[in-house]
């Protein structure tokens, strides 16, 4: 927020003065108020493996984390180059491999690649988009430095927080919005309801019938997928509503059964259709891959897209970047030491404690090393999994990330952020300006993640 | 809509409308050992009788205590239709109805939950009894409230009509048929101080002790409560009321999807006996055999709609 002389940075210098005429007492009491506004409302997470605490509230920090429009346009550019390329690849892998032919990229990587679908093999899904919806983990460490940390193209979770976080601070500070010309993130669901509708398949006549399809209420992002039904206007369906009739997917109503054009699935691929993937799978639909390969339903995102969010894929995006585009990517990798190469191992065993260790499949922030900060014995012991499982892990330097204030009781305090801005493609990639903000609240963590005690605050991008 | 969506309304309702009626046991049965010289395991037993619980509670405690059965009705979550398990299913039908309600409605019922699982985390203490449950039907009130307030009448306000009501037209008849021998005439003797107690037992358990007194004049009368119950179009926990909804919320889906099931002519044909029969015909027909066929009735038709408007 600040600059090296502490003048606040020039997109806070409205807030920090409207901030400086504040009761501190009263936002703190403010900061009650929207925690009570979550949990009334039942925006809410489930923590698996908690059976009393099944229903856990995202802490909310209600100072937003501030980004000018002129560097928003330059990420902008970066995620919109770095998009098209992740759906130029899906393309390319799932037919030519190309990327392959030209030695960029090992062949075992993609095919023996757990998240490689041979069943996409040779078809394409309607308008050529694989990744319909994509959030893009992205880390600033300083001025018009931005890093990516990872792609999130098969189901990225969080928008309703994004939109949830403004509609909070809309609420209780109206007076802001006044003073700061902030974009707008609120027209997201109607978005996303137009760009899925217009990837129907070629074959739908009328107006595409969209639902979202969902594990259920125990899913850990149940209050999400709810939300994002309610507020598209479309219904929110699982998997025993589903049927395969006729060659269409067809859900059950009080009325009979009607056919479905498009499906927002916020269902893992292994679990979509129990005839092609996981047959004990109770949440999917028998026989959807079948209407999907012949062309009569859209998914979305399409399966076999999850081979993005592979951390040993992500080291290789500079190359994919570049191969796709013909471009240097615009926004920088983290620098990343693949542990299935014999130097790398070497060089990550020598440096453990300098370094972020990660399971290549990993998510969530779970089953990792954070070097700096890890115990002798934990280095040691990672080290025999290291050993003993190479290619199952990638490494990456700790980052001096930049922080943001976050408001405690004293006053306000520096915390690490990530950000993740939600990108839509159809025929065109939309990037909405804003994201979700993840905050690390111990001080000092870099860890975000909500599930080991991260919050959120509102994001804002300002005109300018 | 979804025949999930229809289902998870339709139960949603049920369940908010049981929490209320196990809630509305209780205090009947804490007001019946309030009004006796000497407090009686019998009336907890047809508390427990009435709720359709009894086998489950045996097979839990060794004996009968008004301690245990309070605790057993209230928060147990072994108990399915206790009123902590009721809030719980109602809360998460909601969950999955979420879309189809409006923001007041999930609130209230959101809120609910949160409140009574905070407040039925531990046992009850006998002072706090009149506090908790009248906490209970007054968050169950302001679900009512809200859903009353703001949703459209639509199939989604049909589906969760016919839920309240079944559920209530079967609350009431199980009481009734738990209780029917109070109100033979044969076996009554008016004005004995038991009989009374009984009595208003009974309309404690329907909140009708005070309107009872109002259309009978405060005359205790075997045949005017059963009449009350059963055939009374103006109580609104008689089975002729819940009838008169069913069958009109029936009506709406029919004339908006141009399209009547099994369910329209069993309601009506119920309807129609409520409406055409005296409480005398009952008697004489026999009170028992009523509530009985009544009840078997009653869930057949719950059956019918689920079958007829595709739930599962």
């Amino acid at each position: 927020m600040m600059n090296a002389d502490n003048s606040p940075r020039q997109p806070y210098t409205t807030y920090n003065d409207w901030y400086a005429s504040q009761d501190k007492a009263r936002l703190i009491a403010k900061s009650k108020e929207a925690e009570n506004i979550f949990r009334k409302t039942g925006i809410t997470f489930a923590v698996y493996g908690h059976a009393d605490s099944s229903e856990k509230l995202i802490p909310f920090d209600l100072i937003p984390r501030i980004i000018s429009g002129r560097e928003w346009r330059k990420l902008a550019q970066g995620i919109e180059q770095r998009v098209i390329a992740l759906n130029a690849f899906l393309d390319d892998i799932y037919h030519k491999q190309e990327i392959i032919k030209a030695g960029r990229i090992p062949r075992e990587l993609i095919e023996r690649n757990e998240a490689f679908l041979p069943q996409m093999i040779g078809f394409r899904p309607p308008g050529g988009v694989y990744t319909h919806i994509v959030g893009t983990d992205i880390v600033r460490t300083g001025e018009d430095q931005f890093y990516v940390l990872e792609d999130n193209a098969r189901t990225p979770s969080g928008v309703s927080y994004m939109l949830e976080n403004r509609e909070t601070m809309m609420q209780m500070f109206p007076e802001l919005f006044h003073q700061n010309r902030v974009r707008p993130v609120e027209n997201y669901p109607y978005l996303l309801r137009h760009s899925l509708a217009s990837l129907a398949p070629p074959g739908c006549e009328g107006k595409p019938r969209v639902a979202v399809l969902t594990p259920g209420i125990y899913n850990s992002a149940y209050y999400e997928h709810a939300f994002l039904a309610d507020m598209m206007g479309v219904e929110l369906v699982e998997g025993s509503d589903l049927r395969v009739i006729d060659g269409r997917v067809k859900m059950r109503t009080t009325r009979g059964y009607e056919a479905i054009d498009v499906l927002y699935r916020r269902v893992d691929d292994d679990y979509l259709d129990p005839l092609t993937f996981k047959p004990e799978s109770a949440l999917g639909i028998p026989g959807i891959m079948d209407v999907y390969r012949a062309g009569n339903i859209t998914i979305a995102n399409a399966p076999g897209t999850g081979i993005c969010d592979d951390k040993a894929i992500y080291s290789y995006m500079p190359e994919i970047v570049e191969f796709y585009t013909g471009r240097k990517a615009l926004l920088e990798n983290v620098p990343t030491w693949r542990c299935s190469e014999p130097d790398s191992l070497k060089y990550v065993l020598e440096n453990l404690s300098d370094l972020v260790v990660k399971e290549v499949h990993g998510s969530g922030g779970y089953g990792m090393l954070v070097g700096p900060t890890a115990s002798k014995k934990e280095h040691a012991v990672f080290a025999e999994k290291l050993k003993a499982r190479p290619a199952n892990y990638i490494a990456q330097p700790t980052l001096s990330l930049s922080t943001v204030p976050i408001l405690v009781n004293k006053g306000i305090a520096p915390r690490h952020v990530d950000l993740r801005p939600y990108v839509l493609v159809s025929d065109k990639v939309q990037i909405i300006p804003g994201g979700l903000t993840r905050v690390a609240l111990k001080a000092g963590s870099l860890v975000v993640n909500s599930s080991q005690g991260g919050g959120t605050k509102d994001t804002w991008v300002l005109e300018d | 809509m979804l025949g999930r969506t229809a289902n998870g309304l339709y139960w949603m309702f049920r369940y908010i409308e049981r929490a209320e009626n196990s809630a509305r046991l209780i205090d009947a049965g804490l007001r019946m050992s309030l009004t006796r010289s000497q407090a009686t395991e019998d009336d907890w037993d047809g508390v427990l009788q009435s709720s359709g619980v009894r086998d489950i509670y045996d097979d839990l405690y060794e004996k009968l205590s008004a301690a245990d059965a309070i605790d057993f009705l209230l928060r147990d979550k072994s108990n399915p239709s206790s009123v902590m398990s009721c809030i719980d299913s109602g809360r998460n039908n909601a969950r999955m109805v979420r879309t189809a309600l409006t923001r007041e409605t999930w609130e209230a019922t959101n809120e609910c939950w949160l409140d009574l699982k905070n407040v039925l985390a531990r046992r009850i203490k006998a002072a706090d009894l009149p506090e908790v449950i009248d906490g209970i039907k007054r968050k169950t009130g302001l679900i009512r409230g809200a859903f009353h307030g703001t949703m459209l009448r639509n199939e989604i306000f049909n589906f969760s009509r016919i839920g309240t009501f079944i559920e209530r037209a079967d609350n009431t008849a199980r009481i009734l048929d738990v209780k029917y021998y109070v109100l033979l005439p044969a076996v009554s003797q008016v004005g004995s101080s038991i009989d009374n107690v009984q009595w208003e037992s009974i309309l404690r358990s329907v909140s009708a002790h005070r309107s009872y007194g109002w259309v009978y004049e405060a005359e205790y009368k075997p045949s005017h409560i059963a009449d009350f119950l059963i055939l009374n179009g103006r109580m609104p926990r008689s089975l002729a009321y819940c009838y008169e909804k069913i069958v009109s919320n029936l009506g709406y889906l029919a004339r908006e999807y141009g399209e009547r099931h099994a369910a329209h002519a069993t309601a009506e044909e119920t309807l129609t006996s409520l409406r055409n029969h005296s409480i005398k015909d009952v008697m004489d027909q026999g009170l028992h055999e009523y509530i009985e066929n009544f009840i078997s009735h009653n869930n057949r038709l719950g059956q019918e709609i689920s079958d007829g408007y595709r739930f599962y």
